[in-house]
């Protein structure tokens, strides 16, 4: 054999539905030469006990993250803005259904 | 950069060698914190490392631990056994899994963790170079060797690094299955016939001393040690893990109707502990470097595996690669 075919196998990203109304949540990954095999490799991996009732797999190169030296500028400017959130607003405390 | 993965490098781990001096402190004060660190921070090059040596090292344990309980999969006494057995040795190729990926997060590359394997060179749990003559040693594998794993794991569930915690927790979840169809077989034998009971008890003498090695040396003598529990990897020391499984087993042997090998075996009410004879650290280093009755059979039997499924591999590529060219050539007719 020559070429790609004796390349390893890429890296697939796991995603399992743990029930029906709930997300799909990040299971880890896997190895497999293609999307239909990570398929069937995620549900023997990571689904042996009726861990979920879906999966996607997404090929890892195809995850786009935030990088971490972002952190600050990303995340930060949502902390000096306590007014997004409900308890900020203390006027209509009593007052019922408010 | 895709999600956790560092792009893979066969030179070693990805992402610079140091982290900067605000990543450094942003490392101390995760780790002082309690707090996790995930794969994409900063981490001192020493960290990356000796997480990258530790994961890959327990995922080799797992692989080649499938061996000594795959020996018993053919000749389980029933069908319920057997089905049993065979989720359980997945489990641990499971286990393996999980492992490789998390090391695998650290730039690790698989390629790599295999090859170090096969060759000879990586390290794996020393109790799987032990043979499993009787259907009994599997009984005492489950309890005694699972048992121990469970104590030595449960722990890692807080280690600081994200990944490697997150995979414990699910391999935890699964042990106790583990250690509880262990204990279930050695109690069937123990109440069954005489010659029953005496496999069973011959087992327990097997693997009872080899079981409380899976721990590591003495704490004097595990060089490691004091720099893993500071960075929050390793929660406790091996001697006071080995002192927990050891104060565990004594009732759950009572429990089986079973003896431990150990004549110095006592309770200390001043300690509140059990007080438990020295073990044999010559027969630990020497298993370790080698000499123990089946780690050249293990390695080989692993090489022989990867080897035989070399065809495997490579045909799911080469169909992969055609279909994927079938694909773009057909969306290329339809454009």
């Amino acid at each position: 054999m020559s070429g790609s075919p004796t390349a390893e196998w890429p890296l697939w990203e796991v995603f399992v539905r743990p029930g029906r109304g709930l997300s799909h949540v990040h299971a880890g990954s896997l190895h497999a030469a293609d999307a239909e095999m990570a398929l069937g490799n995620a549900r023997d991996l990571y689904t042996r006990r009726g861990e979920g009732v879906s999966i996607w797999v997404v090929a890892s190169t195809d995850i786009h993250a935030s990088s971490p030296d972002e952190k600050d500028s990303l995340f930060d400017p949502a902390a000096d803005k306590p007014y997004r959130h409900p308890t900020f607003y203390t006027a209509s405390e009593g007052v019922p259904n408010l | 950069m895709h999600g956790d993965h560092a792009p893979a490098t066969s030179a070693g781990p990805a992402g610079p060698a140091e982290p900067s001096a605000s990543g450094q402190s942003s490392f101390d004060r995760v780790i002082a914190g309690d707090g996790r660190i995930e794969p994409r921070d900063e981490m001192p090059d020493d960290y990356r490392k000796s997480l990258i040596r530790q994961i890959s090292q327990h995922a080799h344990s797992e692989i080649i631990g499938m061996q000594p309980e795959g020996n018993w999969i053919t000749r389980a006494p029933s069908l319920h056994r057997k089905a049993i057995l065979m989720a359980k040795v997945q489990d641990e190729a499971g286990h393996g899994l999980y492992l490789y990926s998390a090391a695998e997060t650290l730039g690790a590359s698989r390629e790599d963790m295999m090859q170090a394997l096969l060759a000879g060179k990586a390290r794996y749990s020393s109790i799987f170079n032990y043979p499993t003559p009787t259907w009994a040693d599997i009984g005492a594998i489950g309890w005694l060797v699972d048992g121990a794993a469970i104590c030595n794991q449960v722990p890692l569930c807080r280690a600081s690094y994200g990944p490697y915690a997150r995979a414990m927790i699910r391999i935890c979840k699964e042990e106790s299955f583990h250690q509880r169809q262990g204990f279930e077989i050695l109690l069937t034998l123990s109440r069954g016939t005489p010659a029953q009971h005496e496999l069973a008890q011959e087992a327990v003498n097997r693997w009872y001393a080899p079981s409380l090695m899976m721990f590591g040396p003495p704490d004097a003598d595990s060089p490691n040690s004091a720099k893993s529990m500071a960075w929050k990897i390793k929660r406790f020391s091996n001697d006071e893990l080995r002192q927990r499984f050891v104060d565990m087993l004594v009732p759950q042997a009572q429990a089986l109707g079973l003896t431990l090998p150990d004549p110095d075996l006592r309770w200390n009410a001043e300690r509140g502990h059990y007080d438990f004879g020295e073990l044999d650290w010559s027969e630990f280093k020497a298993v370790l470097a080698g000499q123990g009755q089946c780690n050249v059979q293990r390695v080989e039997h692993r090489r022989r595996a990867h080897t035989e499924g070399a065809w495997v591999r490579e045909a799911a590529m080469a169909h992969a690669a055609k279909k994927a060219a079938r694909q773009q050539q057909s969306a290329r007719g339809a454009a």
